[in-house]
């Protein structure tokens, strides 16, 4: 059911090479970017309160005179972290009820289903908020909203590619063969689903990190004094005309990360299959 | 019949809706009534402080007494101003509703000509601009790409107001309609220019530049009048998004609006403010969305042929 993908076909196509070389640079820099930056993120420094980009600090520094590249390095890590296990924590909740919806017809099904559209029906921010909101602020309860908030939309996808995989000769054979649900369901239905779904997922990591950075702007992220891309735009926004830098740095790593993580997407998308489409 | 049945499952998804917001005010933290009655309040009053708001009683009764106050338009009262949640929602959603208005009517007319304008350059340089343009719109955070064009065009260029509503003058719903219809816009363009491309591919195009039809009549009269549904479709499904963004636009913008009654409660930690604003954004989502396919069945005869075939 997916088509085959080579390397040429990322070398050959611009956008999408670039958005890897950009988000290669972020895991990079998420994983030893801290180690390499000048300044502790955390240190204030009293003599260099708000400083614009300069040689000593690249970026410039912020209201209390900490470095803005250091903590942009630091916060790249947050992000990154809560878009991927958030993608991954959703897509295996949303596997394990799709396909336990899909497979099993009837009133298993009608009960499922209803539960993933009514978790469908929130505004995904709002639904966010309301869920960070109740549990003490922090990486788990952003990582919880953005896990709740994901799965439904996954388990609606594997309920649609499972219905269609079970009407297969194959499964039918393993069924007249005596296998079991279980059987079926993880030897022979989920590794077919598997490749699209791993697109699927993909899909959603930049959609998920700006969902991080939206609450994170709102206070229900990961607090304080730990640098996260949201918090420190929220945190800045009053200097946005007297010293713009601090507000559009963390901005400008934010969109560029979910520009790449979209566009890399999209390709993987129409190169592997069109009928993702969202 | 197929009204009929969207209408009855709309009920469940209802009741759904506000399962999930009596179990987020359930695991609220901290006690409410501990706050109500004060710290040195003796446990006979806390227990009959619990006695009348219902707490003593078991969940699902709980549960019932939430739904009947929410079917009388009961959502509690703030715990700072103490003022009617319910009370406070219906007088900021006019100003949101005007804000998304605004901003949906941007994001249609940029977003349905961006689209057109790529479709008939299919491949060019300005089609990969258009697209790069596109993705970077569903992509840059709201609250950024609102701060971003305060900067420019309120500071630096002095062309509009930075915040505020300014009573209404319409100058001051610029800036935050453009921020708000920036997401909206890029899905409009990206879906209008597949949809464009589809139909520039009929044979009734071909014809139509056969009769000797001028381009623009081809490409407008032809091509997009045939395109329209599925971008019609999207604007409507797409109020959501204009729910989510309000919150951070209104942040922005200090636009008198649910979002930004919605941060208040946040940064209070004004539990019911907080809950009622989810409540009431998630039904009023839902009715949209049951309105905008109700509404299709209604004005497509195609698809109402489809049902009955």
């Amino acid at each position: 059911m997916l088509k085959e993908l080579h390397w040429k076909d990322v070398t050959k196509n611009i956008p999408a090479l670039v958005a890897l070389c950009m988000i290669a640079m972020l895991v990079l820099t998420a994983a030893i970017g801290p180690l390499l930056v000048p300044y502790d993120p955390l240190s204030m420094d009293l003599d260099s309160l708000k400083q614009p980009p300069s040689r000593a600090h690249l970026l410039g520094t912020d209201g209390k005179g900490r470095d803005i590249l250091s903590r942009i390095a630091a916060g790249s890590r947050i992000s990154l972290a809560i878009g991927i296990i958030a993608s991954v924590s959703s897509l295996a909740i949303g596997i394990v009820f799709g396909l336990i919806s899909g497979y099993f017809s009837g009133k298993i099904d009608a009960v499922l289903s209803q539960v993933f559209d009514v978790f469908l029906a929130f505004p995904s921010l709002l639904l966010a908020i309301g869920i960070s909101a109740v549990i003490p602020p922090g990486l788990f309860s952003a990582m919880l909203a953005i896990t709740l908030v994901g799965w439904a939309g996954f388990a609606r996808l594997v309920r649609g590619i499972t219905l269609s995989l079970k009407e297969q000769t194959y499964v039918e054979a393993s069924r007249a063969l005596g296998a079991g649900p279980a059987r079926i369901l993880s030897r022979h239905i989920l590794p077919n689903a598997l490749p699209l779904l791993l697109v699927a997922g993909s899909l959603r990591i930049g959609g998920f990190i700006l969902l991080e950075a939206s609450l994170s702007f709102l206070g229900l992220g990961v607090q304080p004094p730990t640098p996260t891309w949201g918090s420190m735009i929220s945190l800045n926004r009053a200097y946005i005309n007297s010293a713009p830098w601090m507000v559009l740095f963390p901005g400008l790593a934010i969109s560029v990360t979910v520009i790449s993580f979209n566009i890399l997407g999209d390709f993987l998308r129409d190169k592997l299959d069109p009928r993702l489409q969202v | 019949m197929y009204i009929l049945k969207r209408l009855l499952l709309f009920i469940p998804t209802l009741l759904g809706i506000t399962v999930i917001t009596f179990l987020l005010m359930r695991s609220m933290p901290g006690d409410p009534v501990t706050i109500m009655a004060g710290e040195r309040a003796t446990p006979e009053t806390i227990a009959r402080i619990r006695a009348v708001l219902g707490q003593d009683r078991p969940v699902a009764l709980q549960y019932f007494n939430y739904l009947k106050d929410i079917a009388t338009g009961e959502l509690g009262r703030s715990i700072y101003t103490n003022r009617k949640v319910a009370d406070d929602l219906l007088q900021k959603f006019p100003n949101t509703v005007k804000l998304a208005f605004a901003a949906m009517l941007f994001a249609s007319v940029f977003g349905v000509s961006m689209g057109v304008f790529s479709a008939v350059r299919q491949g060019t340089w300005w089609d990969r601009a258009m697209t790069l343009l596109s993705v970077g719109g569903i992509s840059i955070p709201v609250f950024w790409l609102g701060l971003a064009l305060m900067l420019l065009f309120a500071f630096k260029l002095r062309w509009l107001p930075p915040s505020g509503m300014g009573n209404g003058d319409p100058v001051y719903l610029i800036l935050p309609a453009v921020t708000l219809g920036t997401f909206s816009l890029s899905y409009i363009a990206r879906i209008t220019r597949s949809s464009m491309l589809e139909s520039l591919a009929q044979p009734y195009i071909a014809a139509a530049r056969a009769k000797g039809l001028t381009e623009t009549r081809v490409v407008l009269k032809h091509g997009l009048k045939n395109s329209l549904i599925p971008i019609v479709t999207l604007i409507g499904l797409d109020l959501g998004s204009y729910l989510n963004g309000a919150v951070l636009t209104e942040t922005i913008f200090g636009w008198d609006g649910l979002g930004r009654y919605a941060l208040d409660g946040i940064l209070k930690r004004d539990y019911p403010v907080i809950m009622g604003v989810v409540l009431f954004g998630a039904v009023v989502f839902v009715s949209m969305n049951l309105l905008v396919d109700i509404s299709y069945r209604l004005l497509d005869p195609r698809i109402r042929i489809k049902e009955a075939g």
